[in-house]
């Protein structure tokens, strides 16, 4: 029966229509009614998703759930969906860090409510829209136009400095995508009159030609990632924006530019990519290095889960140019389990700045001896951030070094350098944040989480446990899908001379 | 599934199971039922264990998966288990240990408030380490690893409210990360050359394998085995404790001390040992590998030995003791004497479990009073503790017939027969070890337990300098008040306390008898290789008549008079002339900072890594981040686009003459084009 029901339109729309409704009931007065109808909405888009991983067929290769309807007939675009293992997990993770963030944002937030959760509503529905995307332009669209609800959210609900940030990321992110628009269009042309993505894997183009491409899409994906040198606006928007923000903005938003270096740059212009490899594998290494130290003497909590965010994401520009099976699957892996773990290290900076309004680690201290709840899922979390083994950290990180060795015994010796870095940031600002004496009257005075917090933070720790002890059912979706990836980039899609 | 196989689940999950009823639930159900639980699952574990042992000792050698964990690309990493004789000897020992741990917990703990998570902590710790020395592959090897390392942090970290368990914890982590990072490029290159983690699969390809070269740095060939085996060893060389990486475990003692006895004594730090001996098919295929893995073992043997004399805390003592025999341990790896290193970790685990539980027991009739400064005369106070602490000195120094003499004659002997580069310097330095060891084992024993009684009298000398240091360092992070030490007489603890003491005893004095069969009797099997040319064990097997024989044939060699030499020095120096220490250490001044300053290698860490590490940060954050990559690129962009902007603006100027000027150029431009054309 689920079958029949267009359940990606779903994914897509669900949210967003939510999302309207939730702006209906208008200003703070019906408040409590908009935060019932967003947590709905939520809960009906993370509900439709799951058929999808329910009825995803693991042996089969391809795009799933295809659906096609002609959109702008005169250019040849198409409404045209479809997923493969790779965008299922990224459709997944959209949909239920959704909810989490509409309940994190419960009782947090108190001003324009409605529209902080129709903003959300739609920027996952945007999301599901780019992960599904089987058209070019409309994947343009959609991702150009998941920017708008977060420059609402980090310009409206953040803080002091919110409008430089804002501005930053905005500017930097539409600045590297507007010349994918003209790679687009200089595809468009080249396929023959299409936007079909398919049309575009199976387009061949010379080598200067797709070295251009490649250029255009990387400006595009590198700064969402982000890469080094390319980074610096993602600190600025996560110490401005809201909580909720922070969360989609780590856990979705960056693997925007993953997924796009996976379904675009790779398939389309194999050569270049293999070309190009060595530059963005040292790129992705830099980050994993330099961010790590930069991490190290952050004084901002939120400003050190940024660095040690992009620090992480080191790994998935890395394992994706690796060109084999134990780094794209380390990288799928790690976009997941990233978004759970800096997810959750988000909300407990969050949980803290509810309390104390602070997120100075100089003014915490001793925070243990009043929430000693808290204090452990947060230790959680953060030896996830570590990269303990048993945890989903520990995964994606194990396979992307596994991966790099099989290239060069460097590239694997710098990545495996995290080991040491990430261990050092995150326990350090744990230890002078958690342990230690009650600091000041302030942390003296901390109540510990109540249980919509617990359950917010409870449910991610379920799933970086989970997915550490056995990742075995997260990886079986990707099999085919990275080797068919692997296959298709193996070819060369040079013209013949 | 078997039952056996059961059973060999029921070993790990029993602790596991009390670990995360004690740990989630301890707040509900309560001291009592949580120690209750937990130690079920102990007694449960240790049986199944000795169950297991015995089906082993029969015969039957396991392995085999538990699940897959992953599978990508071709190959599959699962989780799974080995059961042979290594690994089973290694699941008494932990589970023995383990279970004495927690029983002497119940006394050590009581007034704690943390009572119910130490016991989810000890638990979950004994779980992650026979996850390790049960696996079957090295990534289950490295999970445990880990997890050991995780529990070993949360337990030094127990009390975080002192500021120096919490920089003891991290550095304890970070440290060992370092081994970690070797560690896992090792595991890398194995999975790259082999295309599996299975121990059985890569030992078995390893022979193929062995003439590989690697070129790490192009055009220098190393060999493939020495690069995979020397990144392995700095893993050891982190949870090991191996000089330089042994910073940690002194500093570990900020933890209560029955982890101290559990963790980094009895099980956790003999991981690395237990390791190597495991990969014992792939280190003996490289000599440099084992030559290397000698010299270090060398020198944490000797210069942490000497450390262990000049310090006054009486954990210390035992802690740099155990860094010294870890050194003894790895020496025998280097000296293919595999089977010698295991069956020292085996008698070292009751010996140095007895010594740091009875150190414990004097802390607690101290009030938690660690210097051995504010000591002296215990043994009439408390008998047993000092019975059981005189037992484990014996082991320590070597001394016949307790466990101690066996194993370590045993080593001293394997080393003198070695033939890998490097032996004749191991050999030098672990015989001079024997007497240090005769030393700061009998100076402890001495000085706590003997002489003045010094903790009624806060006027010796000895106290003085203690307190002066203590306000020097301004903490006083015993939790307790010193001064009531005075009031009270110290008495022998209780029974949950003196019972496990009891009960480790016993085995520090005969557990070395069982040499003959643990050494020469085939006992390891095929779980331990030695490569025919590395000779040092067979010789010493065609030279071995017996216990009674090993002990009179002690009694005609060197290092059994030089433990006796070290111990009568002792007793010289703190019985006959108590006076003496003091004088000594204002005349070598210059030696006894170097030994207390643990040669310089703290302050050398502090200040180049961990200061190192911080500038570089701070430089790359605000020289690259904020200065080029924010100022010049980003802003620098936006600061461009605003002057353009000005720039251009004044062409919009709203004077119609301007526009007019404009056009008239634009036209003639056009007009002129038209014509040149």
């Amino acid at each position: 029966m689920m079958q029949g029901l267009p359940l990606l339109s779903l994914a897509i729309w669900a949210p967003i229509i939510a999302g309207v409704a939730v702006l209906l009931t208008g200003g703070d007065r019906n408040a409590s009614a908009a935060r019932m109808i967003a947590l709905i909405g939520a809960l009906i888009g993370f509900a439709v998703t799951i058929p999808l991983y329910t009825g995803f067929n693991l042996q089969q290769g391809g795009f799933q759930f295809v659906e096609m309807r002609t959109w702008i007939d005169t250019l040849n675009a198409n409404y045209h969906l479809g997923i493969d293992g790779i965008s299922l997990l990224l459709i997944l993770l959209n949909s239920l860090t959704t909810v989490l963030v509409v309940v994190a944002g419960w009782q947090v937030i108190e001003s324009r409510v409605s529209q902080y959760m129709a903003a959300f509503l739609f920027l996952s529905g945007l999301m599901n829209g780019v992960f599904s995307s089987l058209d070019a332009l409309l994947f343009y669209v959609f991702f150009e136009a998941t920017l708008i609800p977060m420059f609402i959210i980090i310009g409206v609900w953040g803080g002091p400095n919110r409008v430089y940030a804002a501005i930053k990321f905005f500017l930097y992110t539409l600045m590297g995508s507007l010349l994918s628009l003209v790679a687009l269009i200089y595809l468009y042309f080249s396929a023959g009159g299409s936007f079909s993505l398919f049309d575009f894997y199976q387009t061949q183009l010379p080598l200067v030609v797709q070295v251009s491409v490649f250029i255009a899409f990387f400006m595009a994906f590198a700064v969402k990632v982000p890469m080094w040198p390319v980074h610096t606006w993602l600190p600025d928007a996560h110490v401005e924006a809201p909580t909720g923000g922070s969360v989609v903005l780590a856990a979705v938003m960056l693997k925007l530019g993953g997924y796009g270096f996976l379904r675009l740059s790779l398939p389309i212009v194999p050569d270049a990519s293999h070309l190009l490899a060595p530059v963005v594998i040292g790129l992705s290494l830099i980050a994993v290095v330099y961010i790590g130290l930069v991490a190290l003497v952050q004084t901002d909590m939120k400003k050190l889960i940024a660095y040690s965010s992009i620090s992480h994401m080191g790994f998935v520009t890395l394992g994706i140019f690796l060109f084999n099976a134990q780094g794209m699957e380390g990288a799928v892996i790690q976009m997941i389990s990233h978004g759970f773990i800096s997810g959750a290290m988000f909300l407990c900076v969050g949980v803290l700045y509810d309390r104390m309004h602070s997120r100075l680690i100089a003014d915490y201290g001793g925070v243990a001896n009043r929430m000693p709840v808290f204090a452990a899922l947060f230790m959680f979390f953060s030896m996830a951030n570590a990269g303990l083994p048993g945890t989903s950290g520990f995964v994606g990180e194990f396979l992307v070094i596994m991966g790099a060795m099989q290239v060069n015994f460097w590239f694997a010796f710098a990545a495996a350098i995290t080991l040491i870095f990430g261990a050092a940031y995150t326990l350090w600002m744990y230890k002078r944040v958690i342990f230690g004496a009650v600091a000041n009257a302030h942390v003296g005075e901390l109540q510990d989480i109540n249980a919509r917090e617990f359950l917010v933070l409870g449910v991610l720790a379920v799933l970086v446990l989970v997915m550490g002890v056995w990742p075995q059912p997260f990886a079986d979706v990707l099999h085919v899908s990275v080797n068919e990836l692997l296959a298709h980039v193996s070819f060369s899609k040079l013209p013949a001379q | 599934m078997t039952e056996m196989q059961k059973l060999y689940l029921l070993v790990p999950l029993a602790p596991l199971f009390g670990a995360i009823i004690a740990g989630l639930f301890g707040w509900a159900i309560g001291r009592r039922a949580s120690h209750t639980i937990t130690i079920l699952g102990m007694v449960v574990c240790l049986v199944a264990s000795i169950v297991v042992f015995q089906d082993v000792m029969a015969g039957n050698i396991f392995n085999g998966p538990v699940y897959t964990w992953l599978a990508s690309g071709s190959i599959r990493f699962e989780i799974g288990f080995l059961i042979d004789p290594l690994s089973a000897t290694m699941m008494i020992v932990v589970s023995f240990v383990s279970l004495m741990v927690h029983i002497y917990t119940i006394g050590y703990m009581a007034d704690d408030p943390g009572y119910q998570r130490f016991f989810s902590y000890i638990s979950l710790f004994t779980f992650s380490m026979l996850m390790l020395v049960m696996s079957n592959n090295f990534l289950q090897l490295f999970f445990g690893w880990e997890a050991v390392g995780l529990v070993s942090y949360l337990l030094i970290g127990f009390w975080y409210t002192r500021p120096t368990a919490i920089y003891a914890n991290m550095k304890a982590f970070l440290v060992n990360r370092v081994g970690d990072f070797g560690f896992l490029l090792g595991i890398a290159l194995v999975l790259m050359y082999f295309g599996t983690l299975d121990y059985a699969a890569v030992f078995a390809g390893a022979e193929r394998l062995s003439g590989n070269t690697i070129e790490l740095f192009p055009g220098v060939p190393w060999s493939l085995m020495t690069v995979i085996c020397i990144l392995l060893f700095i893993g050891a060389m982190g949870k090991s404790a191996q000089f330089p990486l042994h910073v940690w475990l002194p500093d570990s003692m900020e933890g209560p001390t029955p982890i101290s006895a559990l963790i980094h004594a009895a099980t956790m730090v003999t991981a690395g040992i237990f390791m190597v001996a495991r990969m014992s098919p792939l280190f003996e295929l490289s000599e440099t590998a084992l030559s290397f893995v000698l010299v270090i073992g060398a020198i944490t043997a000797f210069f942490m030995a000497l450390i262990a004399t000049v310090q006054y805390d009486i954990k210390r003592v035992v802690a740099y003791s155990t860094l010294s025999q870890l050194g003894y341990m790895t020496m025998a790896l280097g000296a293919s004497a595999y089977s010698a290193a295991i069956f020292h970790l085996f008698t070292h685990a009751f010996f140095k479990a007895v010594l740091f539980l009875g150190a414990g027991s004097v802390i607690i009739a101290m009030h938690h009073q660690q210097d051995m400064r504010k000591m002296g005369g215990l043994a009439k106070y408390m008998p047993i503790t000092y019975m059981t602490m005189l037992i484990g000195a014996l082991a320590n120094a070597g001394l016949p017939p307790f466990a101690g003499f066996f194993s370590k004659e045993t080593i001293v002997e394997a080393l003198h027969h070695a033939t890998v580069p490097g032996a004749g310097f191991a050999y030098a330095l672990a015989v001079a070890g024997v007497f240090v060891g005769g030393f700061y084992s009998f100076r402890l024993v001495f000085y706590a337990f003997h002489g003045k009684e010094r903790f009624a009298d806060p006027h010796h000398p000895d106290v003085k300098a203690a307190d002066a240091e203590a306000a020097a360092a301004g903490h006083d992070d015993h939790g307790h008040d010193d001064h009531h030490a005075e009031a009270h007489k110290p008495h022998e603890s209780p029974a949950v306390v003196w019972v496990p003491l009891v009960l480790l005893a016993i085995p520090s004095i005969c557990a070395g008898w069982l040499i003959g069969s643990f050494l020469y009797g085939n006992y390891f099997g095929s779980s331990i290789m030695v490569h025919p040319s590395h000779t040092a064990m067979a010789t010493l097997a065609q030279g071995f008549h017996g216990v009674i024989g090993m002990m009179t044939h002690a009694l005609s060699t060197l290092p059994f008079w030089l433990a006796i030499a070290g111990a009568a020095t002792a007793w010289f120096l703190y019985i006959v002339r108590p006076e003496l220490p003091a004088k000594l250490r204002r005349q070598w001044g210059f030696v006894v900072t170097i030994l207390m300053e643990k040669y310089g290698l703290d302050r050398f860490n502090d200040w180049f890594f961990a200061g190192g590490a911080r500038a570089l940060g701070m430089g790359l954050w605000k020289g690259g981040d904020v200065a080029v990559i924010d100022n010049v690129m980003v802003n620098g962009s936006a600061r461009v686009v605003g002057w353009f902007a000005s720039v251009i603006r004044h062409v919009q100027s709203g004077y119609i003459y301007h526009y007019a000027f404009a056009m008239i150029i634009g036209i003639l431009l056009l007009l002129t084009l038209a014509y040149i054309r």
